[in-house]
């Protein structure tokens, strides 16, 4: 019997084209588990998948892993979704995947999209509809797994931040069946009673299976229903749940719930300290003020020496006092000096005066004699001199 | 007599950097400026004290048989 003797690159190039060649192996599910995940630096993944009897090599290349919406880690049940073939350069069949899920979870995910549209659509996650944290939390109510590091977590950071807030610890599972309904009775039961300012709810990371509870419808309409402000805080960055989105405030972790419910108390020391420096310096610089006003108004000649003052004012009344007084005795001297020239000029013109010079006044039987047409010889007439009166007759 | 309510921590703060911001702009009169002082010394010490004394208290919180809050003793955590 005669062999074909062919090249190692047609052998495997005959294996490629039989494997592309059965279109069972060109579309398919695979289910296995994870082993020797790599990521390569040009952005390939590779890896193998297995279950108890065998394994298959597997890579995804970089275009498609780019949708990958979970962290593969070794160990880790998944459904791959790709083709069959072998490389002819090194001789290698592997599965090249397409798309890779988290097995069993596909359809939690439809779930999770589906009442997260569901929700948002009914208002639930409204920015108007979400409260402020409140700054100064008197009581907290943590409603979570008493036992666990993500409570812990929250009361030593809680202790650290700000001792003043008192912490309610409001127990319930936080995973499994019966965790939604104790989550949400929780946060109800909590304002029912008005027992705090302010609820953090949360757990720490997990599988999304294991985070599922706080993706419950239950527990989102207790926090939105909620009247007291809810931090919800659900393990590690990227996992995002439905009551992230319903919360009043979203922290990554449960850590960074208790960072986000309190102020810092060495932040508040130094605002204080500050304070107390600013009201000093405001409080100096007034008194200096008024001190610089104080030291200006006694530096004024006035207030030095009050009677000078009066003094002067006096000396000025007496001057004004003077002044008037000789004006009226000068005016009155004036008006005398006056009033006595006017007398003695009414004098001189007073006919009696001029009866003293001698002159006569004559009247004649017609009256006053002005002019000697006024007598006729043989009338009689009255002479009146300046002490009395002479009878005479004209002669001609 | 009754004693005035306490303010609360926020409040106190609230009222400190009034008064601060009041001495600051400067025109209250003197007597009110020098009032305004001493109530800002007076919360300054408050809150210090407040800051000073927090212990933090944690328990957990159960409804008893009528719904009504009840306080009990947190198992000891390792903090």
């Amino acid at each position: 019997m005669r062999y074909p003797v062919y090249s190692v690159t047609q052998v495997n190039e005959h294996i490629r084209d039989l494997l592309e060649a059965d279109p069972g192996l060109g579309a398919l599910f695979v289910r296995g588990e994870l082993s020797n995940y790599k990521l390569y630096p040009s952005g390939h993944h590779y890896f193998s998948l297995k279950d108890e009897a065998g394994a298959i090599r597997c890579v995804m290349f970089r275009r498609e892993a780019v949708s990958l919406r979970f962290r593969p880690q070794n160990g880790m049940k998944v459904l791959a979704f790709g083709r069959v073939s072998a490389y002819p350069r090194d001789g290698v069949y592997q599965l090249y995947v397409s798309t890779l899920t988290p097995d069993g979870v596909g359809d939690l995910h439809a779930a999770f999209e589906e009442l997260k549209a569901r929700l948002s659509a009914q208002g639930l996650f409204d920015g108007d509809h979400k409260k402020p944290i409140p700054k100064f939390p008197g009581r907290i109510a943590l409603v979570t797994s008493p036992a666990g590091a993500a409570v812990r977590d929250m009361l030593r950071i809680l202790n650290a931040r700000w001792p003043m807030a008192r912490i309610y610890v409001v127990p319930c599972r936080v995973q499994g069946g019966e965790a939604p309904v104790e989550i949400a009775g929780a946060i109800s039961w909590v304002n029912a009673r008005k027992c705090a300012d302010l609820i953090i709810t949360g757990r720490g990371g997990g599988s999304m299976e294991d985070l599922w509870c706080f993706n419950d419808e239950r527990v989102a309409r207790a926090i939105y229903a909620s009247a007291i402000p809810v931090i919800s805080a659900v393990g590690h960055e990227p996992d995002v749940t439905i009551a992230d989105y319903v919360a009043d405030l979203r922290a990554a972790t449960p850590s960074n719930g208790a960072e986000l419910a309190v102020p810092d108390q060495s932040e508040q020391y130094a605002s204080l300290s500050h304070l107390s420096a600013r009201m000093a310096k405001a409080m100096d610089r007034r008194v200096q003020y008024e001190r610089q006003c104080l030291d200006r108004l006694s530096a004024c000649r006035l207030l030095q020496n009050p009677m000078a003052w009066v003094e002067d004012r006096r000396a000025r009344l007496d001057r004004q006092g003077e002044r008037l007084t000789h004006s009226l005795t000068a005016r009155t001297a004036r008006d005398r000096e006056n009033f006595a020239r006017l007398c003695a000029s009414l004098d001189a013109l007073s006919p009696l005066k001029v009866l003293s010079r001698g002159y006569t006044v004559a009247r004649g039987p017609h009256g006053l004699v002005k002019s000697v047409g006024d007598v006729s010889p043989g009338d009689r007439l009255t002479l009146t001199l300046s002490d009395g009166t002479v009878g005479c007759t004209a002669d001609l | 007599m009754p004693t005035k309510k306490q303010p609360t921590f926020e409040e106190a703060m609230a009222r400190l950097e009034a008064i601060v911001a009041a001495l600051e702009k400067g025109d209250t009169p003197l007597e009110e400026a020098l009032t305004l002082f001493e109530e800002g010394a007076a919360l300054m010490k408050q809150c210090a004290k407040a800051l000073d004394q927090a212990e933090q208290k944690v328990t957990k919180l159960l409804p008893g048989p009528d719904g009504s809050p009840i306080e009990e003793p947190m198992e000891e955590l390792e903090l």
